[in-house]
């Protein structure tokens, strides 16, 4: 069992999230950053499809209330297991009753922390996703207990630590396909979206970032379609939106770009302030 | 049968299907039959279809690799017969409390559109209402036949909370909120059934192309009801339609 000492800004239990499920209206949730999460589970042995914990730039504090391995990866949040400094990206063993903390936000914005086994919480609708009114919480608080297997002795053979693509946390491309509405934009938008310099606003959540700068939009109304992690909205204010994982299924602004799956992990590790610019790729 | 259909690459999982654009009950008959039919077809290749008014999305569990020999097979498969059983569609009867209490716009829309509260209740659950698709949140039903007379725009300042069951107009859209929620409609009664509930095998009852009837009821009834549904005691009135 892991303990919540301190929940942190914003923790959730996350998987490959809950698709199938469009007509009712829920949406797939899941890991902001795929990439991350994926690394973590298999690091582990674990399959893709395994619970962990997705933590927003550090802050919390948990303890191990069985010993068990573990994995972190995606943002570098300085961890510590009893305060002294554990790796990224590698199997680390801990004991009972061990302390897990952070410190300094190096890079990233979203750690995933992966347990041997997975967290073991509650299923509704094929995923363990937190997201309101289908999972009874939504928000990892203090005193919440986590269940995962206990595993008493260090099964994981491999103490290789796995070397990452640091662009996936530098790089200021956003790349992504033309989104359905793209070819309403007449040619002067479309040169604006691929110049500018995009900024993250501080409305900025797992549903979607919305962005600073503005197109000028005279886009006829569109009637209400499908809406996607990873598409772009242009806004009645002229202000772009990109939908992440928490999207809901269905919207009614124009659709102007489509985010590549690569290019969602990347965003997902970017936050209010952030700057990028978008790049279009064909298909 | 609609024949001008259009088929777009949306990234590089999904293709985008559209109908014409606007509102048609028609559209919705060859949505829902085209759906069916790739479910029938395709089941495997697919995580999901999202229905909006006039589109079909359909999401592949991995990269498409030849967008041209999919599109030529939905080609195909939309032309074709559906062999299948007819899906059986329902009408639901939808008790709502239209009292001030709960209607809390009613007194200003009744000035802007110089039609009395009683009229506009009247007229609201006069029509029966065509389930479009479910989206925006898990459980809302984009709902088809307002009454023109009610079309009132949105609020200029959106509601933080809206309450859960609250019924609302938004432009020439009404609907319901299945939980409580940020939300710019005018709120016109609520209704006490969950029109989302995670603890049920299926959370939402209603589906794409069946309909909906709002019954008015009073404040005591609705007090009554809540104690039903809370009990489990309460069964939904449904009808079966012709599709």
């Amino acid at each position: 069992m892991l303990k919540v000492l301190k929940a942190g800004f914003y923790t959730t239990i996350q998987d490959r999230g809950r698709a199938g499920f469009a007509s009712i209206g829920v949406p797939i949730s899941g890991s902001m950053d795929w990439y991350s999460a994926d690394l973590a589970n298999g690091i582990l042995n674990n399959s893709t499809e395994e619970a962990v914990l997705e933590i927003t730039l550090g802050a919390c504090q948990f303890q191990f209330l069985a010993a068990t391995i573990i994995c972190i990866t995606g943002g570098d949040f300085s961890p510590t297991i009893n305060s002294n400094p554990i790796q990224l990206q590698k199997s680390v063993f801990v004991e009972k009753g061990a302390m897990l903390s952070f410190r300094k936000v190096n890079y990233g914005v979203r750690c995933y922390l992966a347990i041997k086994g997975g967290i073991q919480s509650q299923k509704k609708l094929n995923s363990r996703s937190f997201y309101p009114n289908i999972t009874n919480n939504f928000i990892i608080k203090k005193n919440d207990i986590l269940s995962y297997m206990p595993f008493d002795y260090d099964v994981n053979d491999s103490k290789s630590i796995i070397k990452i693509e640091k662009n996936h946390f530098e790089s200021a491309v956003i790349e992504c396909y033309k989104g359905p509405e793209f070819d309403l934009l007449n040619q002067h938008q479309q040169n604006q979206i691929l110049a500018q310099t995009f900024t993250i606003s501080r409305e900025n959540n797992r549903m979607g970032y919305k962005l600073n700068e503005e197109i000028l939009n005279d886009l006829p109304q569109q009637l209400t379609s499908a809406v996607l992690p990873g598409t772009v909205q242009l806004t009645p204010s002229g202000k772009l939106i990109v939908l992440m994982r928490d999207c809901q299924v269905t919207g009614g602004y124009p659709r102007i770009l489509q985010l590549t799956e690569v290019a969602i992990n990347k965003l997902a590790q970017k936050t209010t302030d952030n700057s990028f610019r978008f790049s279009i790729i064909s298909i | 049968m609609f024949s001008n259909l259009t088929y777009k690459r949306f990234g590089e999982k999904a293709i985008l299907i559209e109908w014409e654009h606007r509102i048609d009950e028609a559209i919705l008959n060859d949505i829902l039959v085209f759906t069916k039919k790739i479910t029938l077809n395709k089941k495997s290749a697919l995580v999901d279809i999202i229905q909006g008014y006039n589109s079909l999305t359909i999401c592949y569990k991995n990269e498409i690799v030849n967008f041209e020999k999919e599109v030529t097979f939905f080609k195909s498969m939309f032309t074709s017969t559906l062999k299948e059983t007819k899906q059986a569609y329902f009408q639901w009867e939808i008790p709502v409390c239209y009292d001030l209490e709960f209607g809390v716009d009613l007194e200003e829309i009744s000035i802007q559109k110089n039609i009395s509260v009683d009229e506009i209740i009247k007229r609201h659950a006069a029509a029966v209402y065509k389930i479009y698709f479910i989206g925006f949140l898990p459980g809302f039903l984009y709902l088809g036949g307002l009454n023109e007379s009610l079309f009132v725009d949105r609020k200029s300042n959106p509601r933080l909370n809206v309450a859960k069951g609250a019924i609302g107009i938004g432009g020439k859209q009404t609907g319901v909120y299945p939980n409580s929620s940020a939300g710019g409609w005018n709120i016109i009664g609520k209704t006490p059934i969950n029109f989302f509930d995670i603890q049920q095998q299926n959370p939402c009852f209603a589906k794409p192309g069946d309909s909906i009837k709002f019954k008015s009821i009073s404040l005591d009834e609705f007090y009554e009801l809540e104690n039903e549904i809370r009990e489990n005691t309460y069964h939904l009135l449904k009808t079966t339609q012709n599709a």
